[in-house]
């Protein structure tokens, strides 16, 4: 269980929400691009809680800097400035190992474009992280999760684009990781198939409380979320609660 | 078995085309190392054992003649631990069924056999017996040459006066395991062949009672061997000593020992190309393997697998192609190996020679290559370590595209739109064509580099044996006569042409190298030995001073002008002062040339001469032969014919064979390299066409699209590539240079058509299969995964 070491601080996204315990504490995060002459500003200032189990959409235009803030709490990349906890872990302290350690043992990531290997069947493709993670399911069992039980001995390439997604769910959630972050889990499905794909992703942090992060641009999807937080020009512009959460079934597009 | 293994399996079998090919060139690269390893192995271990079993000695000296008693002040020298003086005379012999002139080696040994040095290996038949003079051992070499056994005869030609040989046994000796005659290049068991003899009965046959003219003998551990040749040639100079050796400038043994450098230099130099060809297609398809695979990598590593864990994954990618390539090319060098050995068994005779393979050579051949690899890829495992997951994430930029400098140039009308999809996507990516039109010069390079030895050959029979040896056949006297002799031989049937030569041996120093050489004085203007420059000008023999071969110069690291130290190892041993006042360039061996009357001059002698270069009617050959061999002074008879014809046996033979090898690894060297090209280009460009096709262009177009670019970056290939294999084939005629011959720099067309040839086959071929793949080109499928 993690332990709430952190008060809540007025004037911070999430601040306001007082009382569980903050996953991710990130103060003042920047991140440059350097691009020859010019310099990309991806982020110009975060500041962020997230909180133990919530359910958070992370929504904003193309290049408002949503990939780049949800990499630096993934520990895939490193802010430019700011600091950024993990409960009482400072990430921005870690060294490529640390950060590394960091992903194998507390991260789910959930990728647009799958990212599968397509070498391996579905059941292989959640062994890759099963077999690295200190106490996962079983491979079965997580692709059971995601309804593939079935499937299980497919390879990538004999899956629809929404199945894909399912096992890279499964894939993500085997490890039993504290926090989910999903990256436009939808972006490449149709309708039909992102809700599907959404569901598990809501019934995974409903049923196995895992901290959920999902990155998109359809402000429908918000209605979903604990909490909304929507990013403009790497800044966050705008953040509401949702008094009552909307099952994926009932978004309206 | 992990997750990830079964991913490299499966990365493994859908390669399996390029990891094939891959697989195949290191096997090349392996095979020629386990080949010439192996080969050379078996050789000096044979080499140690046979001369530490049968005691071959260090140092060796020729003389006159010297009573026994010498011999015993030989065996009080310090440091010398046994000796043997023996007497040893060349005859010519007459054997049933064989015109030609052939000279017999006649040894001395105990009638009772006493361990000595140099002991023989009995192969066939007894030993001789004491009391019956007849008896001989013959040499294994000039028995199967001539189909003789144990009780059949030869004649030996003594004085003038035939005595009959038989044959009791059939020996082996560590001084002939390469069976040749001081002098000559090239070994010619039909000509040659040695017998071994009742020390009583050979004394008595040449006035030798009590006396010797041969010793060789056996240091004691720590002794000198300079102080004891410096001691050994006083005691033999007044007794016409011609200068004691070491083992090392042993007839035999030089050649075996040339042997053995010539394949740790083979072993060095086509490994190394070859393995260095597969460290850069390593590359080439792991770069493309890891550009095809960023999302993949992306995935590890935002999943926890560390830098190393996934840099490992991909290194074990490589590693497993090695470990193909090695396992094929052990089996391969193995059986080439044992082919060469066997080979081996006709020149070098060995009591026995069992082809070994020793576990390290192929533990050295896994080391390498994995080395050769790891380097090769270290660039891209490097990446691969360094890639940064977030950037992985994203995909690879579109690639920017450009009109073409043609276009530019305000020629686009010249192409159709395929021609310039083609252009561009070769200067779009200069860096990827740059390196594809490199491997396929590599591949025309190596064509060169396995099929020039051929010419090289030719052109150096050629001058040797047509440019500058025109002679018919060779005549050397038994001593320096007055020129009467040659004035007979003249007269003798057929002969067309006469020309002087007076041998002498001598030591030539200059400050500390020293190296023992023949000086040939020969007419003013020889036709018959014509000195040439690398030009093939004729190079004048200069009045006074001495004209050496470049070989021989270089040796003792003396140019023109400067002077030379000749101690001539004959009559009154005169030490003399010479300019070096020319230089020829020669093929094979090391040479030194004088006009005859100044070397006459230079010995304070009279007119005289040691033999004869003579052009003959080939019509009247075999009465040319047999009055040459009823002439007693007439010491022995060297045809230039037989000379080639031995030599193109031999050690073309054994070059060529070598060769041959090669040219099969480069040719499938050539094929690997251009297919994997092919796959490739099928790879980077299978979703754009895909793409075509699904937009309405047939299949002939898509192909042209592929397939031209594929026949541009060849012929972009072929000049560089000619280029690069020149350099190659220069590159390794500087590692073949040897004492015994000089591999020229020489490359005909016909190879350079050749190379062309194999790779556009191959271009050819490859094309094929993978335009077969296109048309199976799976429309959906490509479109579905993202690249
Ligand atoms: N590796 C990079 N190099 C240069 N610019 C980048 C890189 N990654 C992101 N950017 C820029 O940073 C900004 C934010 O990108 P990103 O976080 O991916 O946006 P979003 O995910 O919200 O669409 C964009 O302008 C993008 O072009
Ligand atoms: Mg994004």
């Amino acid at each position: 269980m993690i332990e709430p070491v952190i008060a809540p601080v007025p004037g911070v996204a999430g601040a306001n929400e007082p009382g569980r315990p903050a996953v991710f504490r990130a103060r003042g995060l920047t991140k440059v691009y350097h691009m020859g002459e010019v310099d990309v500003h991806a982020l110009r200032g975060v500041d962020l809680d997230l909180y133990q189990g919530e359910f958070v959409v992370l929504l904003g235009p193309s290049g408002s800097g949503k990939s780049t803030l949800l990499n630096i709490l993934g520990g895939l990349d490193v802010p430019t400035g700011g600091r950024v906890h993990f409960c009482d872990q400072e990430l921005t302290a870690q060294d490529e190992a640390g950060l590394t350690r960091y992903r194998r043992s507390h991260v789910g990531f959930v990728f647009q474009f799958y990212n599968l290997i397509p070498s391996l069947t579905a059941r292989e493709n959640v062994a890759l992280v099963t077999e690295i993670s200190r106490q996962p399911m079983r491979p079965e069992e997580a692709l059971q999760l995601v309804n593939l039980g079935p499937r299980m001995d497919h390879f990538p390439a004999q899956l629809s684009g929404g199945e894909q997604q399912r096992v890279a769910i499964a894939r993500a959630i085997s490890k039993r990781p504290d926090v989910l972050l999903c990256d436009e889990p939808t972006g490449a499905l149709d309708i039909q198939t992102g809700i599907v794909v959404l569901d598990v992703i809501a019934r995974v942090n409903r049923e196995l409380g895992t901290t959920t992060a999902v990155i998109t641009h359809n402000a429908a999807i918000a209605d979903m979320a604990d909490r909304v937080i929507s990013l403009f020009d790497g800044r966050i512009a705008n953040v509401r609660g949702n008094a009552v959460k909307v099952s994926p079934q009932e978004l309206r597009w | 078995m992990t997750a990830l293994d079964r991913k490299l399996i499966r990365d493994v079998l859908h390669l399996k085309g390029q990891v094939l090919a891959i697989c195949l060139v290191i096997a090349c690269g392996v095979a020629t190392y386990v080949m010439s390893l192996s080969a050379l192995t078996t050789l000096r271990g044979a080499q140690a054992g046979y001369f530490e079993r049968n005691r071959f000695a260090f140092v060796f000296a020729q003389l006159k003649r010297a009573p026994l008693a010498v011999a015993e002040r030989i065996g009080e020298i310090p440091g010398v631990r046994q000796f043997m003086a023996r007497v040893v005379k060349d005859v010519n012999l007459d054997v049933a069924g064989f015109a030609e002139p052939a000279v017999g080696r006649l040894i001395s040994i105990p009638e009772v056999y006493a361990p000595g040095l140099n002991e023989l290996h009995l192969r066939q038949g007894r030993s001789i017996e004491p009391g019956r003079p007849d008896e001989v051992l013959a040499s294994e070499g000039f028995v199967v040459a001539h189909g003789l056994k144990p009780g059949d005869r030869v004649t030996a030609i003594i004085n003038g006066r035939r005595k009959d040989l038989e044959i009791v046994g059939v020996a082996l000796s560590p001084e002939y395991i390469y069976q040749i005659r001081a002098g000559q290049l090239v070994p010619d068991d039909k000509r040659f062949g040695v017998f071994w003899m009742g020390r009583e009965a050979l004394a008595a046959a040449f006035d030798m009672e009590g006396a010797f003219n041969d010793v060789c003998l056996d240091l004691s551990p720590g002794a000198s061997q300079g102080e004891v040749i410096a001691r050994l040639d006083q005691l033999t100079a007044p007794y016409g000593g011609l200068g004691a050796y070491g083992r090392e400038d042993q007839t035999s043994n030089r050649f075996l020992s040339d042997e053995i450098k010539q394949l740790q230099r083979m072993n060095l130099i086509v490994p190394s190309i070859f393995l260095g060809v597969a460290a850069f297609l390593l590359n080439v398809v792991l770069s493309r393997i890891i550009s095809l695979q960023r999302d993949q990598i992306a995935a590890l590593k935002a999943f926890g697998y560390s830098n190393l864990a996934v840099g490992w994954h991909f290194l074990k990618l490589v590693l497993a192609v090695v470990a193909g390539g090695v396992a094929l090319g052990t089996g391969a060098g193995a059986a080439l190996g044992l082919q060469i050995t066997q080979m081996y068994t006709r020149f070098y005779r060995f009591p026995a020679l069992e082809y070994q393979l020793p576990p390290q050579v192929v533990g050295l051949a896994t080391c390498v290559s994995s080395a050769a690899a790891i380097i090769g890829t270290a660039n891209v495992l490097r990446a691969v370590i360094k890639l940064p997951p977030a950037e992985a994430m994203r995909p690879e930029p579109p690639a920017v595209f450009r009109h073409t400098v043609l276009e530019r140039l305000g020629l686009t009308g010249l192409f159709s739109q395929p021609m310039r999809m083609v252009l561009r996507n070769i200067e779009r990516q200069p860096v990827k064509s740059f390196f594809s039109t490199l491997g396929m010069s590599l591949a025309v390079a190596i064509m060169i580099l396995g099929r020039f030895s051929y010419d090289a050959l030719d052109y150096l029979l050629e001058v040797q044996f047509r440019v500058v040896q025109r002679q018919d056949v060779t005549v050397a006297l038994v001593e320096p006569t007055s020129y009467r002799a040659l004035h007979e031989i003249a007269h003798f049937p057929g002969v067309v042409h006469v020309e002087p030569i007076r041998a002498v041996s001598t030591r030539l120093r200059f400050g500390h190298r020293v190296r023992r050489t023949l000086i040939m004085g020969l007419a003013a203007a020889p036709e018959l030995n014509h000195l040439v420059n690398l030009q093939l000008h004729t190079v004048p023999l200069p009045p006074d001073g001495i004209l050496l071969n470049t070989k021989l110069a270089q040796l003792l690291n003396i140019g023109l002008g400067e002077t030379l130290t000749v101690e001539v190892l004959e009559g009154a041993r005169p030490v003399r002062q010479i300019v070096v006042a020319g230089l020829s360039t020669e093929l094979l061996g090391t040479a030194a040339y004088m006009q005859i009357g100044s070397l006459n001059r230079l010995l304070r002698e009279g007119p005289s001469v040691t033999g004869a270069h003579v052009t003959a009617d080939a019509l009247e050959a075999e009465a040319l032969y047999d009055r040459l061999k009823a002439t007693p002074r007439v010491a022995s008879v060297t045809i230039k014919q037989a000379a080639l014809n031995s030599f193109r046996d031999t050690v073309i033979k054994n070059l060529l064979k070598l060769q041959s090898f090669n040219l099969m690894f480069a040719c499938v060297i050539a094929f690997g390299v251009v297919y994997n090209t092919a796959r490739i280009a099928l790879s980077e460009r299978g979703r754009e066409l895909a793409t075509l096709r699904v937009m309405g262009f047939t299949r002939a177009e898509i192909s042209f699209i592929l397939l031209g670019e594929l026949g541009v970056l060849t012929l972009q290939a072929l000049p560089v590539g000619l280029a690069l294999g020149y350099g190659l084939a220069w590159f390794t005629t500087l590692f073949l240079d040897t004492e015994m011959y000089r591999i020229p720099l020489v490359v005909n067309l016909s190879t350079y058509g050749f190379a062309v040839a194999v790779v556009l086959v191959a271009a050819l071929l490859s094309g094929l299969l993978v335009r077969r793949r296109l048309d199976h080109l799976d429309l959906i499928g490509v479109l579905k995964t993202r690249e």
